[in-house]
């Protein structure tokens, strides 16, 4: 079971976003995010919620699985919403004591939620249908540029990527720490918050010796295959922007385009 | 001269205390010195302790010897600028299949070595694409590593070497992790390519079946070359191999006591069908 562990929340069909290059993918969630912050017009979130219905179509994922993402921003929506709602002033609707409800609340709380929900189901299309070491591909060829300045960026997405692999892993070994242990008496279920949390301790030195253990084998099994960082390495599947991927561009472009002139013009 | 070249090589693990003296000094290799010839397939065999895998991390640099030299298709593996081509010649697959895998693809793994070596993508692709072939997990390439039997992720490990180009592979208990059936997988695929591609192999292991097959055999123990010849020659010798902690096959164990119980059999028999077809004739002979 726990080696079916899937990473992050990719969504694995063939869809034209899923094939699209994952840079274009990065700098398109970017630029829909800062769009959203621009837009204060109901023509913007008009266009908003366009860009949004076609990027969502075209990745051919169930709507489902995209609002599922929106859970775990509940709470904060709620809070945002009920803020915006009663302590905005203006023209009141009701008024019961202190607490007063005005129209431009409704709007401001309105307007809000929409940009909340917009934000996380956007980035959500991109986890959805890049998986985490095509986005890690795609974070170090746009940040490379760093790398003049002295940022590792080749060893940073390198690390990234090995941690990936080791998660599940690592995981494995720690199920099976826990059943040695357990079989010896330990007891990971009983007690409270703070006496489970305490009854772990004993699981992280084991796994910890183990993790260096594997970093050592790791390093040198990389060292054997001449590893040497990412001076004169080429790659097996390099990025390369296709037509979708400038469609993709031109369609942004457009989109902004939409987005400033309303703001500019309304 | 063979392709692989040890001369007198001596190896100590140091051990400092907490003043950073010298505290113990394990002499792991006392002198050893090897040759060995391009094309063979060789078993190295040694109990625990006895040095063969530091031995095997001399052979590609991982490792620089204290003392004497190996000469990789004659580059010293302690020059500094051989470095790169000593590793890219002698491939190295090691013990923990887990902790060898670096894609989180099989043939993204497979591509690793490659790309280290700055093989332009086109060559990439045809070189992954035979490698998997040779060690049969095509059917496998697009599937997560995590998912893989031991056996197989070995294999895939072999296929990351071989995406390399080496001309020797040297193998540090490929088969010590894994159970019998993956044991058969990975050796049989080393002995494939060993005939087929006439890469050179080093075997390191302790498991007696797996060298039977081997050209030459070599034994060490507490540091040093004991036994070395080929396999029947090595396991005739019974009693001694026994003297270096080490079990002989079963089919060669029963001959011996067959043999010192007053039977007329050969030294070194390695096989069941060998001993059957020794054992027949005696039979037949004693009931007539």
């Amino acid at each position: 079971m726990l080696r079916d562990i899937t990473l992050g929340q990719y969504y694995p069909v063939d869809s034209v976003l899923h094939r699209m290059d994952p840079r274009t993918k990065l700098f398109g969630t970017m630029a829909y995010i800062v769009s959203l912050f621009i837009a204060d017009h109901l023509l913007a979130y008009v266009a908003a919620t366009i860009f949004l219905v076609i990027a969502i179509r075209m990745s051919k994922v169930p709507v489902k699985f995209m609002v599922r993402g929106l859970k775990s921003v509940v709470v904060l929506l709620l809070i945002s919403v009920s803020f915006n709602l009663f302590l905005t002033p203006g023209t009141p609707i009701f008024k019961i004591g202190f607490i007063q409800m005005t129209w431009e609340g409704v709007e401001f709380a309105a307007f809000m939620a929409i940009r909340l929900i917009y934000l996380v189901l956007g980035s959500t299309i991109l986890t959805l249908t890049t998986t985490p070491n095509q986005l890690t591909d795609g974070l170090e060829k746009s940040l490379g540029f760093l790398g003049k300045v002295g940022v590792p960026v080749h060893e940073v997405s390198m690390m990234m990527s090995i941690a990936l692999r080791f998660i599940p892993i690592l995981i494995e070994e720690t199920d099976k720490i826990m059943k040695a242990q357990m079989a010896r008496g330990a007891d990971f279920e009983s007690g409270n918050l703070i006496q489970k949390a305490k009854a772990m301790v004993p699981l992280l030195v084991p796994l910890f010796i183990s993790a260096f253990r594997r970093a050592t084998d790791l390093a040198m099994a990389m060292e054997a295959r001449c590893y040497r960082g990412g001076d004169g390495r080429t790659k097996m599947k390099p990025l390369r922007y296709e037509a979708r991927d400038r469609m993709a561009y031109a369609f942004y472009l457009g989109y902004f385009v939409v987005i400033i002139a309303i703001k500019v013009l309304l | 001269m063979g392709i692989i070249r040890a001369v007198n090589l001596i190896f100590d693990y140091i051990r400092h205390d907490d003043e950073q003296d010298k505290d113990e000094i394990n002499h792991a290799l006392r002198g050893v010195s090897l040759d060995i010839e391009e094309g063979s397939f060789v078993a190295i065999l040694g109990h625990n302790g006895s040095g063969k895998s530091t031995f095997a991390k001399l052979m590609n640099g991982i490792l620089l010897p204290t003392d004497g030299t190996v000469y990789i298709s004659n580059m010293k593996t302690s020059d500094e600028e051989h470095l790169w081509e000593v590793r890219k010649t002698a491939g190295m697959v090691f013990q923990n299949p887990d902790n060898q895998i670096i894609g989180n693809v099989v043939e993204e793994d497979v591509g690793f070595g490659p790309e280290n070596i700055g093989v332009p993508t086109e060559e990439i692709w045809e070189r992954v694409d035979k490698s998997l072939e040779a060690v049969g997990m095509t059917a496998y390439r697009l599937q997560s590593p995590n998912k893989l039997s031991g056996g197989q992720k070995q294999r895939v490990a072999i296929a990351g070497v071989m995406a390399m180009k080496p001309r020797c592979i040297v193998l540090d208990e490929p088969t010590a992790m894994l159970d019998p059936n993956g044991r058969r997988e990975v050796i049989k695929t080393v002995q494939e390519l060993n005939k087929q591609e006439g890469i050179t192999v080093l075997l390191i292991t302790h498991y007696m079946e797996e060298v039977i097959e081997a050209d030459r055999v070599v034994v060490m123990d507490d540091g040093q070359i004991v036994m070395d010849g080929t396999p029947k020659e090595v396991f005739s010798r019974v009693s001694e191999l026994k003297e270096y902690r080490l079990d002989v096959p079963q089919v060669t164990e029963l001959a011996d006591e067959l043999k010192a119980a007053g039977m007329d059999l050969p030294d070194g028999i390695l096989t069941i069908d060998e001993l059957v077809d020794r054992l027949v004739p005696i039979l037949k002979e004693e009931r007539a």
